[in-house]
């Protein structure tokens, strides 16, 4: 090989370099889930646990196009077997009432900074 | 193996089919949404604001009502929102006055007209505002970026944008819940209060104005707005621009 001596203390240099996040946070802090504070009286969200954990920004996001431009105003819950309105402050803030404990934890946990709240009432 | 080119293309015509049938039958259950049985419906909603009857008490009623309604701020300077409002007779059908109208004052009541051909819409570059299948122009604040094209479009200053977070001129204690307030850097205006309608109630001015407004489908032969544009002689804002305003003013 040409240049040897140059071209292999370089790409060591580069592994370490492109590897730099990994190593350095080895030992850090690791990702912990948050304790959050359910609603007493209800033992299932609108849709299963799961479902809500991954997929409530979609959910809330599919609403919000359905509701102001579509002009649908209620939302059929399979796992409930009933209908409910489409409303962050009306339907999801009345039970989660309590924004610091519920939403705000896993949002500050996991870094995110939605800004549903900059408009939409905390309580109902 | 025991294939050919037939029997090949027999299956992926079979299977072809099969795909094309098979997302609809599983959509075919009931629809996820739907709307609360007992708004109101219209063809085409329309509003006739009966000139006579605007006092200014009736006036003051249905700004309140409404700005109270869609928590809209009051700024003591020139860049107020407004929603609902009052113009002299003169400056609002400028083109249907004469000099000497301006000694008089005739105050009127005047809001977004819900145009049928707005030009808000054409211009606005995410369609944040939009016409409704019943015709009433409304604003998707979520897809707003403040670009105020469509205030520059619409020929009736209906609309208001929000140099500030409204926020800061509103009592949180006060604040209607049942409805959201808006963030800085949005556009606002009259929604002819839309979520109402789609609960079955009416608008917040008609019912504070007590009869000096009417609401009504103006496809609707029977409806109370077409009966009072059959009996009265009406105005509507700047009818030569083609825009087809949608709020009628009785004289």
């Amino acid at each position: 090989m040409y240049n040897a001596k140059y071209i292999i203390p370089g790409l060591i240099i580069f592994a370490l370099l492109f590897t730099f996040p990994f190593w350095y946070n080895l030992g850090a802090v690791t990702y912990e889930p948050v304790e959050l504070e359910l609603p007493e009286d209800f033992d299932d969200c609108i849709e299963s646990t799961e479902f809500m954990r991954t997929e409530h920004m979609k959910l809330l996001d599919e609403w919000r196009d359905i509701y102001v431009r579509d002009g649908y105003q209620l939302y059929w819950s399979e796992l409930k077997e009933q209908y409910f309105l489409m409303s962050l402050t009306k339907t999801c803030m009345d039970c989660h009432d309590n924004k610091e404990d519920f939403c705000d934890r896993c949002h500050d946990q996991t870094a995110v900074d939605p800004y549903c709240w900059d408009c939409h009432h905390t309580e109902p | 193996m025991n294939s050919n080119r037939r029997k090949f293309i027999k299956i992926a015509g079979l299977a072809a089919l099969g795909w094309s049938i098979c997302p609809p039958l599983a959509g075919a259950r009931t629809s996820r949404y739907k709307r609360i049985e007992e708004g109101l419906r219209a063809e085409r909603w329309a509003m006739a604001i009966d000139t006579a009857k605007l006092t200014q008490e009736v006036m003051d009623r249905a700004i309140a009502a409404c700005h109270e309604l869609h928590n809209v701020p009051k700024i003591e300077n020139d860049q107020n929102i407004k929603w609902i409002w009052v113009e002299t007779f003169y400056n609002l059908i400028y083109d249907q006055s004469h000099p000497f109208l301006q000694e008089r004052q005739l105050p009127v009541l005047t809001l977004c007209n819900h145009c049928d051909n707005p030009p808000c819409v054409r211009v606005c570059p995410t369609k944040a505002t939009f016409s409704r299948e019943d015709g009433i122009v409304l604003m998707d604040f979520h897809r707003c970026i403040g670009c105020r094209f469509c205030m520059a479009g619409c020929p009736y200053g209906a609309r208001s944008f929000n140099y500030f977070d409204p926020k800061l001129f509103l009592n949180e204690d006060d604040m209607n819940r049942d409805f959201p307030a808006r963030d800085m850097g949005v556009v606002e205006k009259c929604e002819f209060c839309a979520h109402l309608l789609d609960q079955g109630e009416r608008p917040a001015c008609v019912e504070a104005a007590e009869g000096a407004l009417f609401f009504g489908d103006v496809r609707d032969p029977d409806s109370e707005v077409r009966q009072v544009l059959r009996e009265r002689y009406s105005l509507v804002r700047k009818p030569k621009l083609g825009t087809e305003p949608q709020v009628y003013y009785l004289i």
